[in-house]
């Protein structure tokens, strides 16, 4: 298998396994770890309310706890993702890159293999903790993430170098991917474009008009719930919990819309080279292509009405991600179907 | 260059800073309650300082290492695909400079402003940079339409 073919398959599989991996997490663990969080920000009051210092200091270890649990899991799902996306992308700069074939296979089983090891070390952060720990506050687990990190950095590095070899001749080593001047090549480059456009204006939106005011807020609504407490007046200071939540929710729904959004339009443009070497017919082509987007958009909108609509919303938004998925995986399939071709028209 | 610059970034942060910060996070909001517990309201108002400014830090340097990567990827891909945007060379060029000017300028805007909280330079640069994102990304796509007409 060539290397361009191994950061095709190896990207797709890793952005599927990812946004699989995401889906999962939100449906079963996002919100349960907001639950316990905020229960445990309830005790805490408590414990204020009681005059107990120890009691506090032993429920933030709690609460560091699942802020490591779900942040990891958040990290391992982007990690994997992006991976996957710089896969396609050398897949995509392969022609420019004056190495041997040799080199360049043993460069994308490097970069594959680092793409599967990193999000597992930071999978596994929450649940190794610091066993055995080789330095002072750094696990094995993060040790492993760490040096999977240097492993892909380093990739990075050699087709840096193989693209300054290039820079020299100007010579391409393999025929270049063309995106595709179809219906699901065009519609991909154009939405995708369109898709990263509209997350980069809510970031700036978000960025300019809710962050500064989201981080005065929090600090304003600690205090508060200290001050509360302090007076023995645990309803209040439940209240305060409420809103503490609210707030971590208005922005978690607006950081996760804005890296979907754009997300998905980098994965959109990113497909729209792979095309010609989805082989399906052109009816089945389309359809996956209306399903990829169809998701990209349903997924940060609803992300976004959850505020307003609740659960309900993050349904359709989860339903969206799946949409994204199977488009994502008939593609795969696609190319799967082109290999097995070309395998068989090389065997005859 | 961006790209391996933002996981560079990245690995430093997570192996030298990262597990400091988050327990240093933990450790100040910890105290701000314990001190409210024990009725010290001046301890635990300066501990919920220190948890604010510490966040404030960790946001932003996460935020820089994934925009940094992200546009990163962006402009390898716009570069692939630059010679469909159809407009003369020379505005061509005015689109990829802010392209990447905005690129490079919007993140070490972020991490700037962890050195100086509220230095107004860093965050007007943290508006600008985005802005030549922004123009960029919408020259792009007028570019890629103008191609069927």
């Amino acid at each position: 298998m060539s290397a361009r073919r191994l950061y095709i398959f190896g990207g797709m599989a890793l952005i599927a396994a990812g946004m699989l991996f995401g889906d999962v997490f939100a449906v079963f663990i996002l919100h349960q770890n907001a639950g316990k969080q905020g229960a445990a920000l309830i005790e805490a009051s408590r414990a204020v309310a009681d005059r107990d210092p120890g009691a506090a200091t032993a429920i933030f270890g709690r609460i560091g706890g699942l802020l490591e649990d779900r942040g990891t899991k958040v990290d391992a799902h982007v990690h994997m993702i992006d991976a996957g996306y710089l896969a396609l992308l050398l897949a995509l700069v392969q022609p420019y890159i004056a190495l041997s074939q040799q080199t360049k296979k043993t460069m994308a089983g490097l970069f594959i293999t680092g793409g599967i090891f990193l999000p597992l070390g930071i999978f596994l952060i929450h649940y190794v903790g610091l066993a055995y720990r080789p330095f002072a506050v750094i696990g094995w687990a993060s040790v492993l993430a760490d040096s999977t990190g240097a492993v892909l950095i380093f990739v990075l590095l050699v087709q840096a170098w193989g693209f300054w070899k290039y820079l020299q001749k100007r010579e391409l080593t393999e025929p270049e991917l063309q995106a595709e001047d179809s219906m699901p090549g065009r519609a991909l480059l154009t939405g995708g474009t369109l898709l990263v456009l509209l997350g980069f204006l809510h970031g700036a939106y978000y960025a300019g008009t809710m962050l500064y005011q989201h981080e005065r807020l929090e600090t304003t609504i600690l205090l508060h719930m200290m001050g509360v407490a302090s007076e023995g007046n645990l309803a209040a200071a439940s209240g305060e919990v409420t809103n503490f939540g609210n707030l971590a929710g208005a922005r978690a729904v607006n950081i996760a819309a804005h890296s979907h959004i754009i997300e998905f339009g980098l994965l959109a443009m990113l497909l729209s080279f792979v095309q010609p070497y989805v082989f399906l017919s052109e009816k089945w082509k389309r359809r996956w292509v209306k399903t990829l987007l169809g998701g990209s958009v349903i997924l940060p909108v609803f992300v976004l009405l959850e505020l307003k609509l609740g659960l309900l919303a993050g349904g359709i938004a989860d339903l969206g991600g799946l949409m994204v998925i199977i488009g994502l995986i008939g593609m795969l399939v696609g190319i799967l179907r082109y290999a097995g071709h070309l395998d068989t028209a090389e065997g005859e | 260059m961006l790209a391996a610059l933002g996981m560079l970034y990245g690995l430093y942060y997570a192996v030298f800073v990262e597990h400091q910060t988050l327990d240093q996070m933990g450790g100040s909001l910890a105290r701000a309650f314990a001190s409210a517990a024990a009725r010290d309201a001046s301890q635990s108002q300066t501990a919920l300082e220190a948890y604010a400014g510490t966040k404030y830090d960790y946001v932003r340097q996460v935020d820089a290492h994934s925009h940094w990567i992200g546009l990163g990827m962006l402009l390898i891909l716009l570069g692939v695909v630059f010679g469909r945007v159809n407009f003369s060379e020379a505005m061509r060029q005015v689109i990829a400079i802010c392209l990447l000017a905005g690129s490079a300028a919007f993140p070490l805007a972020v991490i700037l402003q962890t050195y100086h909280h509220g230095a107004l330079i860093f965050k007007a640069l943290a508006v600008v940079g985005p802005g030549f994102v922004i123009f960029g990304l919408t020259a792009t796509a007028w570019g890629f339409a103008r191609q069927g007409t």
